[in-house]
């Protein structure tokens, strides 16, 4: 993934902090989603959650080729395929060939950081398959052409003023800031694709290994649709997102749920693994899951940086950062914004072009206390900050990294 | 009788506001506590750590281990210096010999924060300090999150009498300056400080007061140059004033 030319931190951050109905949106946002999580985690009645989720994420990296087999083992049993991609590139190549086969057409997609960050979408429309996003706050953003500032809430950038004169636009319907009216005329839209969509792609929030099934949360009841409607499932996920045990996944789906949206459990939480059987009412009649490295064994397999990928992807730690909370997440440049995206980014895409996000925090530790599985983000940004006097200084510090030189892609010295 | 507290000035408490350094003395002096100031200190090396230059940290924080290897007690007017001590210390040598490590590890338990010290260590929240007026207090970040410092400052200012302490709106939000996060990036740095000030001046109080020179030194900069009348103390310019008890 490169940055889109053009474009830098400094100043999408400048355009971010002039945005005065961006920074409404996103006092309001940290005052009610922020604030509350901190206040949930302090009243929680079971307080060593945390710390055993923690402890799950962390054994389950370290013994992640064993749980990522058991995973693929059970979801061929299930009847499902398996591809282990190691680029995105890859991942891309394995998706299209799995819609070409199949004759696709129209492609349903859910929520899905990782589609981003393998540029999906670009690819899928350059093979004419025609590709709708049917998450809200994505189709928003698809309508209008833009990125991503949230990881759960895409289009927290946009009030329901500047909603409504696009749906106006794009969609013809009639004027309204009505959240209501909009979510009918958007739901109205959907629908009917979703039920003639030929594939269907979602992300992955977790895959759990003992039983062989991803589950995807979901607010808006799309999911459900976009993986049992079309005649073709594919799940995308990064290789860390597997849970070992039904066990492991139960105390992370609760911990997600309430670090996403202060909730208990979501409206719907859906389960997949394989394809339809004989006597299912519904479901794809092919699986695939599509377990993406891009970068992510590098990560694994260095000690300072490991702990990111403990990461649930809740998007708390963007709830609580005075930088996110300021700037808003464009800034970022990446589908992975506010503080967990600076440390995720720089390693995933390269560190010279996200030298910004390595000391572009303020170092509050914010993020760590609001973090549902404690990651240290602040020990990684200190991490971070070794290479920086190199990249922004310009500055060849041979004492600093013993003569070394940072690889751009994993970050790591070699 | 007290051990003997090494004073630790960290380097802005030093150049730029000796008097926060003076009335911690003052405090102490009132308490009869026997202090030294190891001669030869220099900076903790906190901003070289921050800053990735990892090895200079290291020089820096030898001679930190060195010139207060001698001393019982080290106490230090400002969170963010002991936390550096205390908490990145460690990470810092990880590469050392264990008996160093176990050395570093060691001198870190014996530095306070001068908050800390006063409450958690002599057990002191009234001395018969005095100061008129309404004031509101600003929680450093690692201060509050990496020594979990919140409770201290507040019991000492409660109990300053005729000091009303008003808590502020988000209190423990960083105020931006984050070291050379606010000279790198000193527009998403300004909006942090004007919020932080816009939550000080709503609070109604005449004084905000903090345990940190360096976030001090941001609200009070960005305070000046909007023409605020708030004013800006560390906590020891606070327990230092009124008549002394004994």
């Amino acid at each position: 993934m490169t940055l889109q030319a053009g474009r830098n931190y400094r100043e999408e951050a400048s355009k971010g902090l002039d945005n005065g109905c961006l920074q409404k949106i996103l006092k309001k946002l940290q005052n009610n989603f922020g604030k509350g999580a901190i206040e949930y985690w302090a009243s929680m009645t079971d307080s060593g959650l945390r710390d055993r989720a923690k402890n799950t994420r962390m054994e389950t990296l370290a013994n992640l080729d064993v749980v990522l087999s058991t995973l693929a083992e059970n979801v061929e049993k299930a009847g499902g395929h398996v591809y282990f991609a190691k680029t995105a590139e890859d991942a891309v190549n394995y998706c299209l060939r799995v819609a070409a086969k199949n004759d696709v057409e129209t492609v349903v997609k859910s929520k899905s950081m990782t589609s981003a960050e393998i540029g999906l979408d670009a690819a899928l429309k350059s093979s004419d398959i025609e590709v709708l996003e049917t998450d809200l706050g994505e189709y928003i953003i698809q309508l209008a052409e833009d990125q991503a500032s949230h990881m759960i809430a895409p289009s927290i950038h946009l009030n329901r003023s500047q909603i409504g004169r696009l749906f106006e636009e794009k969609l013809g319907a009639a004027y309204t800031d009505d959240p209501a009216e909009l979510t009918r005329i958007a739901r109205k839209m959907l629908r009917h694709k979703m039920l003639d969509a030929d594939m269907g792609i979602t992300g992955c929030n977790i895959a759990c290994a003992e039983t062989g099934r991803i589950s995807l949360v979901s607010n808006e009841g799309n999911i459900r649709m976009v993986t049992t409607m079309p005649r073709v499932h594919v799940a995308l996920m990064g290789l860390e997102r597997a849970a070992a045990t039904m066990d492991d996944h139960q105390g992370l789906l609760q911990l997600l749920t309430q670090g996403a949206a202060l909730q208990k459990l979501s409206t719907y939480v859906s389960f997949a693994g394989g394809k339809r059987l004989a006597g299912d009412p519904d479901g794809p009649e092919e699986f695939h899951l599509v377990v993406i490295d891009n970068g992510r064994s590098k990560i694994l397999g260095d000690n300072a940086f490991r702990e990111v990928l403990a990461c649930i992807r809740c998007g708390a730690c963007l709830n609580i950062c005075p930088v996110y909370g300021r700037i808003g997440g464009h800034a970022y440049l990446s589908p992975y914004s506010g503080p967990v995206g600076a440390v995720v980014s720089p390693l995933l895409f390269g560190i010279n072009q996200y030298a910004d996000l390595c000391k572009g925090e303020s170092l509050c530790g914010a993020c760590l206390d609001i973090c549902p599985v404690k990651i240290d983000l602040p020990r990684m940004f200190w991490n971070c900050d070794i290479s920086w006097p190199m990249v922004i200084g310009n500055r060849r510090r041979e004492n600093m990294t013993g003569g070394k030189l940072w690889c751009s892609s994993c970050g790591a010295l070699v | 009788m007290h051990t003997k507290v090494s004073l630790f000035i960290q380097c802005l408490v030093d150049s730029m506001f000796p008097e926060v350094g003076d009335a911690m003395v003052k405090v102490f002096n009132r308490l009869g506590v026997p202090l030294e100031y190891p001669e030869g200190q220099t900076c903790c090396g906190q901003p070289a750590w921050n800053s990735g230059y990892r090895e200079e940290a290291r020089a820096a924080a030898h001679r930190f281990v060195k010139v207060f290897s001698g001393a019982d007690k080290i106490v230090c007017p400002s969170g963010s210096c002991v936390h550096m001590v205390r908490n990145h210390y460690p990470e810092l040598f990880a590469d050392e010999d264990l008996e160093f490590r176990m050395h570093v590890k060691e001198i870190g338990n014996r530095c306070y924060e001068f908050s800390e010290y006063l409450t958690d260590v002599l057990g002191v929240v009234n001395f018969g300090a005095k100061f008129e007026g309404d004031v509101t207090y600003h929680d450093s970040c690692h201060l509050l999150r990496g020594l979990g410092i919140a409770e201290q400052p507040r019991k000492l200012l409660r109990n300053v009498e005729g000091l009303r302490l008003i808590e502020m709106h988000d209190s423990d939000v960083c105020c931006g300056f984050g070291g050379t996060f606010s000279v790198n990036y000193p527009q998403i740095s300004t909006a942090m400080v004007d919020e932080k000030i816009d939550n000080i001046v709503a609070s109604g109080a005449e004084y905000v007061v903090g345990c940190d020179v360096s976030c001090l030194m941001n609200i009070r900069g960005r305070m000046a140059r909007r023409g605020e009348s708030v004013k800006v103390l560390h906590i020891a310019e606070i327990l230092a004033a009124g008549e002394t008890r004994s």
